[in-house]
């Protein structure tokens, strides 16, 4: 089932939370809303699901699968909505609350006591918590609570998961193993699903597709890789892992930043100003000065803990960079703390007004 | 394992504190309350049985016991929407009305007996209203069922707000994502949340009520097995200088409303556990 959201915009009061939002998840799709907070991507998720109401407009709309659902309730999308915080009845157990979307449908429509049960306890073991039926929810882990109301929003068969900050209330083991669990589920069943994040790792781990919010708009709608490696807008490049910025301009057809000129391909006019954005592991350190345009830079901190080594260092104008290399590297080069270094270039990418080099 | 009675914690002050309660529940609560033991015992016991159940006696119970229940259970399901729309909802003069709501709380009860006798009674703003319906509310076992919601209201309607407040619309949007209609999520999903706090205001307002007796002495009119309420007859009997069996008597609505009280908190304690998952 495939969801398509036309043109949707949703102010309260005067902030606007959506603005002339597109989208399209194709059918069996896991994807992510990724952004900060204040970014939009709940509320596109909970207008998806019929929980808000987007702002009046006629060319707007929100389809499942060619077929306009925007004028129907939130009980009538038959979406399974996951929320952050769980929202399991507390005064229901795991099965009656897995039990509760087959148990309130219309009489004729309703499955029998054993069809019931036998669904539940399919679920149960889905979400591998066949023995925690009887439990209540406040008997049970986050993690357990998670996979309950998981289990609750598919009992339901729904055409659509929805599932909001999925894992924005777990520690983080728990977090990177759900995360997995999630993917492999998805794997199984197959339901096109959009979950929300503000974690760039979650979201290029887990999700099929990455949309990158800000401020009410897509930034970019891609795969991981795409969002990764070929960032559309600065934001999008900031807002997924760490990077340096350097600011330059455009002298005689070549983007300048300090030692570093890089030739403009683009239109850009000579006095313009570029900015440079560098990933931390497409910077290197070397010691001596072998020829490569450098920067001089002061080793300020080196932190070696985690799967690749991260320094901290200060160039001439006193900037901060952030450079990370392998272990074996950090090794075999022998660097302390207070060094003099040279930082050359191994990959950029560079923005000059509204374009990018 | 048997549990140590006194539990090591990072809060300190157990002791100090278990001693206070105590002390000062034995001064304010145990202590008068035994007293009334101690006077009643000195009747013996076929005075005492001849008292409690003489007829009218037994007539003002009916009436105390019945009207309080009568007006706790209306306060339940009317003090039940004034929280809810006073908490869900925000329009004008809605801080007026959240202060009305005390007015039972602060007035002094006669003030509020004279007050809906004046309207209930034949000729009253209301109450020619309801005479011409055939119904007299004044000076009948009606008008004292009228005092006794009256009085109770803020006890509902205080004890249901923050419940109100603290139950997430996320439940509510959970439910009907699954399939549930309106009806459907009040029953099953708002109403159970609720049912620990509602229970708790419905016991303060029926325990209010059974105490009552300054409003209701003007609206009921007084009358021997129709009107009377049992404190009226404990009163009247203190001005008779019988005080063993204004004892008497207090001691049986003691009892009584002690047990009453006590199952109602039961029900709720099994409901609390439940959902704490202690159960």
């Amino acid at each position: 089932m495939s969801i398509e959201v036309q043109h949707i915009s949703k102010t309260f009061g005067a902030f606007a939370a959506l603005t002339d939002v597109s989208l399209v998840v194709p059918d069996g799709e896991l994807v992510a809303l990724l952004g900060p907070s204040g970014s939009g991507k709940t509320t596109l998720l909970r207008i998806i699901a019929g929980l808000e109401e987007p702002d009046p407009n006629p060319d707007s709309g929100i389809l499942f699968h060619g077929e306009n659902v925007a004028r129907r309730g939130v009980g009538q999308r038959q979406v399974g909505f996951v929320f952050q915080h769980y929202a399991l009845f507390r005064h229901m157990s795991v099965f009656e609350n897995i039990a509760f979307g087959l148990r309130v449908r219309p009489k004729n429509t309703r499955p029998s006591k054993e069809a019931i049960s036998a669904k539940v306890h399919e679920l149960l073991r889905l979400i591998q918590l066949d023995n925690v039926g009887n439990r209540f929810p406040s008997q049970l882990s986050g993690g357990q609570r998670q996979r309950v109301a998981l289990a609750r929003a598919l009992a339901i068969e729904p055409r659509v998961l929805l599932l909001d900050e999925p894992f924005g209330a777990l520690d983080a083991r728990v977090r990177q193993d759900l995360r997995q669990w999630l993917r492999k589920l998805h794997d199984e069943i197959h339901v096109t699903s959009v979950f929300v994040t503000h974690d760039q790792e979650e979201a290029l781990e887990v999700a099929d597709r990455v949309v990158v919010m800000n401020e009410g708009r897509i930034e970019q709608n891609g795969t991981p890789e795409e969002v990764f490696h070929h960032p559309a807008t600065e934001f999008v490049m900031q807002f997924l892992g760490h990077v340096n910025l350097f600011r330059g301009r455009i002298e005689s057809d070549h983007a300048v930043f300090g030692p570093w000129a890089l030739q403009n391909s683009g239109s850009a006019q000579d006095g313009q100003e570029a900015r440079m954005f560098v990933r931390p592991y497409d910077l290197d350190i070397h010691t001596a000065d072998d020829g490569r345009p450098a920067m001089k830079a002061t080793v300020t901190r080196i932190q070696a803990a985690g799967p690749t080594a991260k320094f901290e260092l200060l160039d001439e104008n006193t900037q901060p960079i952030r450079v990370e290399m392998p272990h074996d590297r950090f090794r075999a080069m022998n660097i302390a703390k207070g060094d003099q270094v040279f930082v050359s270039l191994k990959d950029s990418r560079v923005y000059v007004e509204d374009y990018v080099i | 394992m048997r549990q140590p009675f006194k539990q090591h914690s990072v809060i300190p002050g157990f002791g100090v504190t278990l001693g206070f309660t105590v002390f000062y529940l034995s001064l304010l609560v145990l202590i008068p309350l035994s007293a009334l033991f101690l006077k009643t015992a000195t009747m013996g016991w076929s005075s005492f049985w001849s008292v409690v159940t003489d007829p009218r006696v037994v007539a003002s119970y009916k009436l105390t016991f019945g009207a309080s229940l009568a007006g706790a259970l209306i306060n339940a399901v009317f003090g039940f929407i004034v929280a809810w729309t006073l908490v869900r909802y925000s329009f004008p003069g809605k801080r007026l009305v959240d202060a009305m709501v005390d007015l039972p709380f602060a007035l002094p009860t006669a003030v509020s007996g004279i007050a809906l006798t004046t309207i209930y009674s034949r000729n009253g703003w209301v109450g020619c209203w309801l005479e011409s319906a055939g119904i007299h509310a004044a000076f009948t076992p009606l008008g004292v069922g009228i005092a006794l919601t009256f009085i109770g209201l803020p006890f509902v309607v205080r004890t249901l707000q923050p419940a109100i407040a603290d139950l997430d619309p996320e439940y509510e949007e959970a439910a009907a994502s699954l399939g549930a209609g309106r009806v459907q999520v009040f029953l099953k999903v708002i109403f159970p949340g609720l049912l620990p706090a509602l229970l708790t205001g419905f016991a303060l307002a029926f325990a209010r009520a059974l105490g009552e007796y300054g409003s209701v002495v003007f609206i009921s009119g007084n009358m021997p097995m129709r009107t009377e309420i049992t404190p009226l007859l404990i009163i009247s009997k203190l001005e008779q200088y019988d005080y063993a069996g204004a004892t008497a008597i207090a001691v049986v609505m003691l009892v009584a409303s002690f047990a009453i009280l006590l199952a109602i908190n039961a029900i709720q304690w099994r409901h609390v556990r439940r959902i704490n998952g202690r159960g």
